[in-house]
């Protein structure tokens, strides 16, 4: 198999580092953490992954009372319960009430599988160590009815970090990691020309000077992201606002600044922004 | 040559076990590197950097290590004698042992011999060169004499140049942080009751273990998961804290939003406390000290924020304190003592880097409290200590400041 089969896709444009990642993690079939500022596409790079590899994708979205298991399985203790005092369903059947979750299912499809497990920090400490076996062996038992089983295809792990949570040594040192580094100008101005083709040059140039003001502002407490800039254009485009307005006013600035100082801020220090251009 | 760049790593700091080594021999072997020290650059970065605060710290290594052997770097050259030579670091752990067991030499040598092969006959950047687009498996945008030009993508920078942007100098850890971050560290922050007090009834689990008992109560109990950090931030206000008023206020925000504490007070003083702590940064109303040494104990952690940048005469002499007006009777070192003998897990937090802690001042108070940057490596540690995983010993006086 070659090396080098994902090289992004139309809507989503991989840096060179980025697809090395990527295609290390699949060749050697390791699960790939992917951490960086939110608005990065972390998320988005799974669905990229699985369209340019014309696989289906399975998504884990993990939340602070997630556990290990139950991207494994879950049984369905309640329902057992239900059937055991008002059904009339055989409840000696285990079997029935085991319900595989996401992990679990991508290694139960009959073609390979990407499967992404998203912000993977927002669960318990110990949360990542509980699939390490798993993630290693491909494999996991159902205690309850002592059933293997093993993936036929080991699915292509994503997992994503939003950094809320340093995750175990023990994970880490299996993973393959890449930090998405904030796009350059130059990035992002070839990923606003995927969104919005017919986007004038003079304009586009004009709000990525804008935006990138904005992000070098220190004191500003949430820094705007590429999806926010993505609508923040369309916004503007919308309202068919020329490059003059930009310029002077900032107009539509709620969508990219989502606090409430941050709008304070900015209003005092427009006049100094002049010394940019 | 080649095992050199681990052993390198390791001693710049980036802690590279085998279990991440191997990977990466096995991913060269396959040819994944296409004899280009940019792919190699990434490749390595993915396979043995886990974290993005050592980014930075990655691309120096990388760019000593490889300045001036760039242009005649051939991973396959170094690939192959090192499997004719393997060596490996002595010290392993039990999982670097077990990786090492999983890893066939002669399976690798073998797939490296048929991959050469290949290469040789194809000759046309095909299937396993994909990359290059050009023609000789070796060449990479320009030619070199020797037919091998590793590094530069396209004609472009080479990954020496680029590693020597040091572009990730932003996301290291020793930089002073935002509130985010401090929150995150604070969270760690947490001393679970396991063996106080008596067990609780633990509803989750009576719930789960009932209904798989198919409807026959089952009680579980377990011990209290309650956190018992109690914590007293003292921030030191005004004169040479001026510039670090914004982190101060920083850090004072994220412990305020962390609501996992069971106590958390706050007080203010200028340069150090003395008979009285100050509930506003005007210092105009506060408490007196000894009613807040009352009030705390043994449970309480307290974390001084300051610059320890004074006149030695403001710790050491009665009188000394900063405030003309004010007399002060006992000398601020004694009350910081008393700090440290009534909450002995406390720690002094310092926005100035180490490297200017050699101020007499800043020493005294080393010698009373342990010290810590506040960094994010820095707040770590004090965490550690404050949650009692490290220790908590101060200076010890007859150590040469000068080295410390």
């Amino acid at each position: 198999m070659s090396f080098q089969q994902f090289t992004g896709t139309e809507k989503y444009l991989a840096s060179p580092e980025l697809r090395d990642a990527v295609n290390v993690a699949i060749a050697l079939e390791r699960p790939l953490l992917i951490k960086g500022e939110p608005g990065t596409g972390k998320t988005v790079l799974a669905e990229a992954v699985a369209e340019g590899l014309g696989l289906e994708l399975l998504t884990w979205n993990v939340k602070s009372t997630s556990k290990g298991r139950d991207g494994l399985y879950v049984y369905d203790t309640v329902e057992r319960l239900n059937d055991a005092r008002f059904g009339d369903r055989d409840i000696r059947d285990i079997q029935r009430y085991i319900k595989l979750g996401p992990l679990g299912s991508s290694f139960r499809t009959p073609k390979r599988v990407v499967l992404l497990i998203d912000e993977i920090d927002k669960a318990d400490m110990e949360f990542p160590n509980d699939l390490l076996h798993e993630l290693d062996r491909m494999s996991f038992t159902i205690d309850e009815t002592s059933e293997t089983v093993t993936a036929e295809h080991r699915p292509i792990v994503i997992v994503t970090s939003n950094n809320e949570k340093e995750l175990p040594d023990a994970f880490l040192r299996r993973c393959v990691f890449h930090y998405i580094s904030f796009p350059d100008r130059e990035m992002m101005t070839d990923i606003v020309r995927v969104h919005h083709p017919k986007l004038e040059d003079e304009l586009l140039r004009q709000v990525l000077i804008a935006f990138y003001w904005l992000r070098d502002q220190t004191e500003v407490r949430k820094r705007p992201s590429t999806s926010e800039l993505i609508d923040w254009i369309a916004a503007l485009r919308r309202a068919g606002i020329d490059k003059k307005a930009i310029e002077e006013n900032l107009p539509f600035l709620g969508v990219l600044l989502k606090h409430e100082q941050d709008h304070e801020w900015i209003s005092g220090a427009r006049g100094r922004r002049t010394v940019l251009h | 040559m080649f095992i050199d760049f681990l052993f390198y790593l390791r001693e710049r700091g980036i802690k590279v076990s085998l279990t991440e080594w191997l990977p990466l021999l096995r991913s060269l072997v396959e040819g994944h590197a296409r004899a280009n020290l940019t792919v190699f650059y990434h490749l390595a970065r993915a396979l043995l950097v886990k974290r993005e605060t050592l980014y930075d710290l990655y691309d120096q290594a990388f760019a000593e290590f490889f300045e001036g052997v760039d242009r005649q770097f051939d991973l396959d050259e170094e690939l192959l004698d090192w499997l004719n030579n393997p060596i490996l670091p002595r010290e392993l752990s039990e999982e670097e042992r077990a990786a090492l067991q999983a890893l066939d030499l002669d399976e690798l040598r073998k797939r490296f011999d048929e991959r050469l092969r290949e290469q040789k006959e194809r000759h046309d950047g095909g299937n396993r060169w994909i990359g290059t687009g050009g023609t000789s498996p070796f060449g990479h945008g320009g030619t070199h004499p020797t037919g091998i030009r590793i590094g530069g993508a396209g004609g472009g920078r080479s990954a020496v140049q680029v590693a020597s942007d040091r572009r990730f100098r932003n996301l290291r850890s020793d930089r002073v942080l935002d509130t985010r971050q401090i929150g995150l560290a604070l969270r760690r922050l947490r001393r679970l009751g396991k063996d106080e007090g008596p067990e609780e009834l633990d509803l989750d689990a009576t719930i789960d273990g009932s209904a798989r008992n198919g409807g026959e109560i089952e009680l579980i109990f377990g011990p209290p998961r309650k956190n018992r950090i109690k914590l007293l931030l003292l921030i030191d206000v005004g004169g040479s804290m001026d510039p670090h008023a914004d982190l101060c206020e920083r850090l004072f925000s994220a412990a305020h939003a962390a609501n996992h504490f069971q106590h958390f007070e706050w007080r203010f003083f200028h340069n150090c406390p003395y008979e009285r702590l100050y509930t506003d940064i005007y210092r105009r109303q506060g408490d007196l000290t000894t009613d807040i040494l009352k009030r705390v104990d043994r449970t309480w952690s307290v974390v001084f924020t300051g610059d320890a940048w004074m006149s030695p005469f403001e710790l050491t002499h009665a009188g000394g304190a900063i405030d003309l007006y004010h007399d002060n009777r006992d000398t601020g070192l004694t009350w910081l003592r008393r700090f440290r003998e009534r909450c002995p897990n406390s720690v002094w937090l310092n926005p100035e880097p180490r490297r200017i802690w050699n101020a007499p001042s800043a020493r005294l108070i080393r010698e009373v409290f342990p010290m810590f940057e506040l960094t994010l490596d820095g707040l770590s540690e004090a965490v550690d200590v404050i949650a009692g995983r490290r220790s908590n010993q101060s200076l010890d006086p007859s150590v040469n400041p000068w080295t410390h």
